[in-house]
């Protein structure tokens, strides 16, 4: 408030300069007011904008249906999402594994009569979109969790298995990545519902790490 | 409420640290923060390895003719990884740098991706792409226009090996058009293979049994350094150094001479006075295996021809080589070199070999000769541990080849290198005499068309500027390279053929070794460019000409003509990836010599050729190397190592890399010098120099070495490409422009084996 004071002195000295007094410009309450409006402002776009405009929202090139196929193979999540013979982890099934049964449409479902008709048909890969890809600078061994830890897939992918329809995929603009690995709360604060996918970062992986095996792991673990 | 300047300038602020305040309690900054950070991870440039399955493809390397397995690493359909197959009988899992960096032959830059025309001037790098069918169309009708004139014999083709379908198919097509030019750059098996044809009468592959050798007298042959396929070469020193004793005779102490039990530094050239000089010993002291001598050799004492003319032997040829003045000659102490000739006789399995370095180039025929000799002495022929000769590979089965007037005048005509004629009588190709032919005066150019499979003269010959000077008089080249190298560069048409790992390919091994190999090269990943494999661009190029041409080749494609040429083969071939073909010595001692006298001919008298010609004897003569003694004082020699590749196809990048800093630093090539002979030339560790030839100069820098004898320098092979890409491209000094090339007045072949040369300080 120095400057104030400095007006004041100035003021009472020479009386054409009272226009600068600050009941006549600055006034308290409506700094205040400024630094209010800003701070709910940012604190609103920060807290609701900010998470629409980070992610774009976009869907599976197929309406795929968890719960049918789960029905119908005998191998459970492990069926079309399996282990590879050195131990690796197949990931996303390509088109071979779907070609098996779908040669031809076996249902007539339009997301079938698409699949066939503009990937199998073709030979064309499908472009799925993967809630749960991670950099290339992180080394994940499915083998490790689900065969070693004995980890059901839902523990950190939530009920996808059960689900008959994809969800949006959002994916953040600036990283390319999925929303489900900084998890659906932009503050990251509270737990995901039970059967909803697990968020995926290096800190969800320590606490975890941590709870289960007492050690949150070493930097060479995972970033090799 | 009134805003002046003052007031709007404090609302601003409160509202913009309120703002701030406020977005500090918002999560956007953090978040935006870890966003930027993983960003910063995934920009486009950031190179990200493949994901997916991981397989491996066994197949075989044909970077050289060696023919190693190989085993291919894939990352979902993606080759990451080149390694040797443990299995195979060639390599057995070892395999060169150059092999191990193959993946740079498949993914560099050094690619030509389309076909090309020629747009500027010759080597301008100007070019534009073209369709496969407007290149296979300009290059069928630039024939059909050369053969409808009535000279097809001007058409030559320069392939970088004869062994293989796809050599013979090119053959067969040259054949068929009317050519008898088709060229290979001879190396120095051709030499010992001319040896073994006069010594035995037998035309084939040389094995040289190392593996069951227990004493390997190498004369100057890098056996570490590339020499008989650095695969099985490399396999072999680390199975078996301990129970093998190595000497090493050479110039220059080279990675094979340091790893040898021995090294006898040598004075250059001089291997044949050595080789002779070392019988001499055997001879007199009665050390020669007199059961081979006595009943399977000719020649070896005093002998009458059928005319009643008494004529000298073996033993006559090498009296004027006893140990003192060989010594004098060589620069090798006498002492050394009679231990040396007792030892090699009573070693349990002695072999001699002879090829400088990767043996590359042939050398002259006396030294072959007498290397072999030396072998036969101590009866190392056509047995365990010795030297033999296998037939030459004929696992294919080609169909009768009809040709018409055209072609069959043309074959009559004689080959424009001069190989086979009555000069040459024994040497199937002689490259380095083509420039010559060339430079006739006139217009009348006897190549008037030239198309180059897989070689690459314009790096590889001697005095390249002056090959390319003689190459710019060919009016028409057409290169089937898949890189962009120094001859692909010089030419007017490239029909980018398939690179090594795109590429269907039965391999027969080179490698020298005790059986016949044959193995599959089969393709691990679909072409990554609009490239065109030779053979299929053959055929096709075969029925564009038409009539007797197109008849030659009644296939689809290659893969079609190759299962109908391997017949039984085929099936195993692709089902186990190699046939071994057994190529057993005759044993017991039954020697089947093909010679006029049935026996080995210790006199060679196939090398008369039917003439009166005395000088069938190998004897040691000075091969004149070219320069002024009084002008260049010392002398250039080239040398091999494994981790450059000095023939054909250029080094991969990541060669270059385990290049020491004392053969190549920047861009400028360093020269080793002996200490002693830098002194005098007053140039210290490090220092520019020019270094001048008779044939052209350079640049470098001088590397002190006490490993090379005093007054010689050497320079690697395998740097200075002028071509290929920014990675190979102006890193030193390409050896070969130096240097030039000397003809074996026996055979032809290039014997040269350095050229004087000058050092000076700048």
């Amino acid at each position: 408030m120095s400057s104030t004071d400095k007006n004041q002195t100035v003021s009472s000295e020479a009386a054409p300069e009272e226009k600068d007094s600050p009941a006549s410009s600055t006034s308290g309450w409506a700094v205040f007011m400024f630094f209010m409006i800003g701070f709910v402002g940012s604190l609103l776009a920060g807290w609701i904008l900010f998470p629409d405009l980070l992610y774009s929202k976009k869907e599976q090139p197929i309406d795929f249906n968890h719960a049918v196929h789960l029905d119908v193979v005998y191998d459970g999540c492990n069926s079309c999402h399996f282990f590879r013979d050195d131990g690796t982890f197949a990931g996303m099934p390509d088109l071979n594994s779907c070609v098996d049964c779908h040669q031809e449409v076996m249902t007539g479902d339009p997301e079938e009569v698409k699949f066939v008709e503009e990937y199998v048909q073709p030979g064309i890969e499908v472009p799925w979109l993967n809630h749960s890809k991670q950099p290339d600078c992180v080394f994940f061994s499915h083998a490790a969790h689900v065969i070693g830890a004995d980890m059901s897939c839902a523990s950190c992918h939530g009920d996808i298995g059960t689900s008959s329809h994809t969800r949006t995929y959002e994916e953040n603009r600036l990283t390319g990545y999925s929303r489900d690995i900084w998890g659906h709360s932009i503050s990251r604060l509270g737990k995901p519902e039970p059967g909803e996918p697990k968020p995926m970062k290096m800190n969800d992986c320590a606490k975890c790490h941590l709870e289960e095996t007492g050690h949150k792991g070493a930097c060479f673990q995972c970033h090799k | 409420m009134k805003i002046d300047r003052r007031s709007f300038l404090t609302y601003t602020t409160a509202f913009v640290l309120g703002g701030a305040a406020g977005s500090m309690l918002s999560p956007a900054p953090w978040k935006l923060t870890d966003d930027i950070a993983i960003w910063t991870q995934n920009w486009p440039w950031t190179p990200v390895p493949e994901d997916g399955e991981v397989t491996h493809k066994k197949t075989v390397c044909t970077l050289c003719p060696c023919g190693c397995g190989i085993d291919v690493r894939l990352v979902g359909g993606r080759p990451v990884k080149i390694e040797g197959s443990t299995d195979h009988p060639v390599n057995k899992g070892s395999l060169c740098p150059k092999g191990f960096s193959g993946l740079q032959y498949l993914y560099g830059p050094a690619r030509v991706t389309t076909p090309l025309k020629r747009e500027g001037k010759r080597g301008e790098g100007k070019w534009k792409k073209i369709t496969w069918d407007e290149a296979l169309t300009a290059v069928s009708d630039k024939l059909a226009e050369l053969r409808a004139s009535g000279r097809p014999e001007t058409v030559a083709c320069i392939a970088d090996s004869d062994q293989g379908t796809i050599p013979n198919l090119i053959g067969r097509f040259m054949t068929a058009y009317g050519s008898p030019n088709f060229l290979c750059a001879a190396t120095a098996k051709d030499a010992v293979e001319q040896a073994i044809y006069v010594t035995q009468g037998k035309q084939g592959v040389p094995v040289f049994d190392i593996q069951n050798a227990d004493f390997i007298l190498s004369f100057g042959a890098g056996v570490l350094e590339g020499w008989g396929g650095p695969g099985r070469m490399l396999n072999l020193y680390g199975a078996g150094k301990s129970s093998k004793t190595i000497v090493q005779v050479e110039p220059r102490l080279s990675d094979t001479a340091a790893k040898a039990n021995q090294w006898i530094a040598i004075n250059p050239g001089t291997e044949t006075a050595l080789a002779l000089g070392l019988a001499n010993v055997i001879i007199n002291e009665s050390l020669y295996d007199k059961n081979f001598v006595e009943n399977f050799a000719f020649g070896f004492d005093r002998w009458t021809d059928e005319n009643g003319v008494t004529r000298d032997g073996f033993t006559a040829a090498v009296k004027g080589y006893e140990p003192a003045k060989v010594a004098q000659i060589t620069g090798i102490n006498q002492a050394d070199i009679t231990a040396l000739a007792r030892k090699f006789a009573k070693a349990a399995a002695p072999i001699a070999i002879n090829g400088r370095g990767q043996g590359l180039l042939p050398g002259g025929i006396d030294e072959s000769l007498a290397v072999l000799m030396l072998n036969a002495l101590v009866g190392n022929i056509n047995k365990k541990g010795g030297i033999s000769v296998m037939p030459d590979f004929d696992y294919a089965k080609w169909p009768e080849i009809k040709i018409d007037e055209v072609a069959s005048k043309g074959m009559q005509q004689p080959r424009v290198d001069g190989a086979g004629s009555e000069q040459f009588p024994n040497t199937r190709y002689l490259l380095n005499r083509l420039p010559e032919a060339l430079n006739v005066a006139g217009d009348g150019v006897p190549i008037q068309a030239l198309l180059v499979t897989d070689a690459n003269p314009l790096y590889t010959m001697p005095d390249t500027e002056a090959a390319k000077k003689a190459f710019d008089r060919i009016p028409f080249i057409v290169s089937f390279s898949p890189y962009m190298d120094e001859t692909a560069s010089f030419s007017d048409y490239i029909l980018p053929n398939h690179s090594y790992l795109e590429r269907l390919q039965d391999v027969p091994s080179a490698a020298g070794i005790s059986r016949q190999v044959i193995s599959l090269s089969t393709p691990v990943v679909k072409p990554v460019y609009e490239t065109r494999h030779i053979g299929d661009a053959f055929i096709m190029i075969a029925q564009n000409l038409g009539g007797f041409i197109k008849n030659a080749f009644p296939w689809k494609d290659y893969e079609t003509f190759l299962k109908d040429a391997l017949k039984e083969h085929w099936r195993n071939l692709k089902r186990k990836g190699l046939v071994e073909l057994s190529h057993n010595p005759p044993e017991p001692l039954t020697y089947l010599f093909n010679t006029a006298s049935g026996k080995f001919e210790f006199y060679p008298t196939a090398q008369t050729n039917g003439t009166d010609q005395p000088a069938a004897l190998p004897a040691y003569a000075p091969v004149p190397i070219e320069g002024d003694m009084q002008r260049f004082d010392l002398v250039l020699t080239p040398y091999d190592t494994i981790r450059l590749a000095g023939g054909n196809l250029a080094s991969a990048p990541f060669m270059t890399k385990t290049v020491d800093d004392t053969v190549l630093k920047k861009e400028t090539s360093f020269v080793e010098i002996n200490p002693t002979t830098a002194r005098g030339l007053n140039l210290k560790e490090g220092a520019t120099a020019r270094l001048t030839t008779p044939k052209g100069e350079a640049t470098v820098k001088v590397h002190l070495y006490d490993g090379i004898m005093p007054g010689i320098i050497a320079m690697p092979r395998g740097l200075g490409h002028t071509a290929y890409s920014v990675y190979l491209a102006d890193k030193g000094t390409n050896v070969n422009t130096l240097i030039g090339s000397i003809a074996d007045p026996a055979s032809g072949l290039d014997m040269a084996w350095g050229i004087r040369a000058q050092l000076t300080r700048i």
